[in-house]
């Protein structure tokens, strides 16, 4: 398997508020994405998901740290040079609405991309169109209409079909599915995962929906204000959540079979500011099961039960946080 | 004690299209709900399906041009479509609060939020400064603000999407409502904070013996938090019943296919039933308003499905209920 996308501890940090704050949006994450793969990253509002999505594309530029796609080093090379490579590179984002130009036609919007990247002749890109239509399920009638007379879900498969027609090896989704009804959702990731197997592409998923996940994606990165607290393949992480703040999160997730009502572990308060980030832990200031080193020294991943996991008490075994009375 | 009811609610948009031809939209077509105190209802259904409408229905906020048609709301045994605007106004955010989705947007930018919360009570209760302000601060703690008078004197801008909602359901509560109708009021927040939240408003209604209408797209949140559910397609209400319920054994063919659409209840490559279009409320089939896309459909379906009593206390609106 090749590696679609390296990312080799970034950090990245934008101007704060006042005059000299600085926001810690990344702080040293590393991950990779294989051909074929879809990877899940996952976490709350504020723990970075979305700046490591951008900077995985290069809309974003890293403080610090490398990116790969395909092999090839992207981190600081010139918009001019990025260029070619943007058609092996997409983005699906999660507001449709906001990213198609409400005054193109489906089929213009679809054929921008081709406009772009190729120099096919206008019957080969409409053909391309249309082909790539019908694989995001999208009726041929559609493609006269303008983007206020779709629904969410016809939009949102526009969306996809605009970053897949270049054939991408690698896509980043940011939220692709939350925006949508439940049974439009479910079809969507019917048809993403349907579509990440024809084409081999990689997929990053980002989300905070952890049902999207647990049907989805191979493997999971848990990150919390800036950090990785958790990797690894997506049925082991699942099964057996290691580090508290993973624990927390997928107890919180609530079911709809009501004999799940299970004992949640609650977490009190919400992810800290990333104007001051905490010296140790990341996750120390909201942690049961916080002892004092974790407030001043910073936790590294480490490989244990198959999984990677920045806990310094997963070692010894006492990880598990006790069930809220 | 039943304190809310509604029966055979209709709502429609009436409005002129560009030929000047008169166009009615049917948003709500004969809505029943009926609540008891100390209990949640989880409202349910897809974007459209007239879930934000019945909110407003009962608040009396509807605007033009849409109106009651036809219909009626009883409320502590007191019928809210005829009642006078004022003295609906004194019943809006006194006996009946509601809980909007974007708390950010619906807090006034420019006043203090313990002012905010002190106002209400102060309107509504003929309070003096000084105790609205100490029922203000009572309620912030209430809902689990650590440091509140601190936080009485924070702008809106500087507090947390979670914090935000907290302060909406602060003031949703300062003068005792019986009806807490909450829309959307976790959506957009993060899970373990929605856990907070929602933790917060059972505690509340079980404690003060409230009322409370959740509306809400997210199964889950209903499967854990309410007592009871209502599934709204097309403006009625499919099935109701207690909650544990209807996830155990749905019998309508829409809450099968909605709940059945969970991501805790998918299979990814099994054959997925399509979810179909939103239904065009200008042109809704005659009967049933889910035959044009139920698997079980039959001619029947035309002409209006029975009110049928089925399973574990449910109401089903299907002519099929009994054999699904």
């Amino acid at each position: 398997m090749t590696q679609a996308l390296v990312l080799e501890q970034l950090v990245k940090r934008f101007p704060g508020p006042r005059r000299g704050s600085l926001v810690h949006a990344l702080n040293g994450v590393s991950l990779s994405v294989e051909s074929g793969e879809t990877v899940a990253l996952v976490g709350e509002s504020g723990s970075g998901k979305t700046t490591l999505g951008r900077i995985a594309l290069r809309l974003e530029q890293p403080t610090q740290g490398r990116v790969q796609v395909e092999g090839r080093d992207i981190t600081q090379m010139s918009i001019a040079a990025l260029r070619p490579l943007r058609a092996r590179m997409q983005m699906v984002f999660q507001d449709p609405w906001a990213t198609l130009n409400p005054r193109m036609s489906i089929l213009r919007i679809l054929e921008e991309p081709l406009l772009l990247h190729t120099r096919h002749a206008s019957a080969t890109r409409v053909a391309m169109v249309r082909a790539m239509a019908a694989r995001v399920r999208l009726g041929e009638t559609l493609l006269d209409r303008f983007p206020a007379q779709l629904s969410g879900g016809q939009l949102q498969r526009v969306a996809l079909a605009r970053a897949l027609i270049t054939e991408p090896r690698l896509v980043v989704l940011d939220e692709p599915t939350s925006s949508l009804d439940l049974s439009v959702r479910a079809e969507m990731l019917d048809l993403l995962d349907q579509l990440r197997r024809q084409t081999g592409a990689a997929f990053l998923f980002i989300t905070h929906d952890l049902g999207t996940v647990r049907l989805i994606a191979d493997r999971i990165v848990v990150m919390y204000l800036g950090s990785v607290v958790e990797s690894g393949p997506s049925a082991r992480v699942f099964e057996s959540p290691q580090h508290p703040y993973t624990q927390a999160l997928f107890s919180a997730q609530l079911h709809t079979r009501p004999q799940d009502r299970h004992q949640r572990h609650m977490l009190t308060g919400e992810i800290p500011s990333p104007l001051n980030l905490p010296r140790g832990c990341p996750f120390a200031g909201r942690c049961p099961l916080v002892l004092d080193a974790c407030r001043t020294d910073k936790p590294v991943l480490e490989l244990l039960h198959q999984r990677e996991v920045a806990c310094i008490r997963v070692r010894s075994g006492q990880n598990h946080i006790a069930p809220a009375g | 004690m039943t304190l809310l009811t509604v029966s055979d609610l209709h709502v429609h948009f009436v409005a002129r299209d560009r030929h000047d031809a008169v166009r009615t939209a049917r948003a709500l077509n004969g809505v029943d709900l009926s609540l008891e105190r100390g209990r949640l209802l989880g409202l349910v259904g897809e974007t459209g399906a007239g879930k934000s409408l019945t909110a407003l229905a009962i608040m009396q906020l509807l605007r033009q041009p849409a109106r009651i048609v036809r219909g009626s709301i009883r409320f502590e045994e007191q019928e809210l479509t005829t009642l006078s605007e004022e003295r609906m106004n004194r019943m809006r955010g006194d006996r009946i609060a509601l809980v909007v989705q974007s708390p950010k947007t619906s807090l006034d930018p420019l006043t203090r939020v313990g002012e905010q919360i002190a106002r209400i009570h102060r309107v509504h209760r003929g309070a003096s400064a000084a105790q609205a302000r100490a029922k203000a601060l009572d309620m912030l703690a209430a809902v689990g603000i650590g440091d509140a008078s601190q936080r009485a004197l924070a702008w809106p801008h500087e507090l947390s999407g979670g914090m935000a909602q907290r302060v909406l359901i602060a003031m949703a509560l300062v003068n005792d409502p019986q009806l807490v109708i909450a829309d959307e009021p976790t959506t957009g927040l993060d899970v373990t904070v929605q856990a907070q939240i929602l933790d917060l408003l059972r505690d509340k209604v079980v404690e003060r013996q409230l009322a409370s209408i959740l509306i809400t797209h997210d199964l889950g949140v209903v499967a854990n938090y309410c007592d009871e559910i209502a599934v709204m397609f097309a403006g009625t209400v499919v099935e109701s019943g207690p909650a544990q319920a209807v996830f155990n054994a749905p019998r309508h063919p829409y809450t099968r296919h909605l709940i059945g659409s969970s991501p805790d209840r998918i299979t990814l490559g099994q054959p997925i039933r399509r979810a179909g279009p939103a239904p065009d409320l200008y042109n809704l089939p005659p009967g049933c308003p889910y035959s044009d896309r139920c698997p079980l459909a039959q001619a029947i379906c035309a002409t209006p499905p029975p009110r049928v009593t089925a399973g574990d206390g449910q109401t089903v609106f299907c002519h099929f209920a009994e054999s699904a």
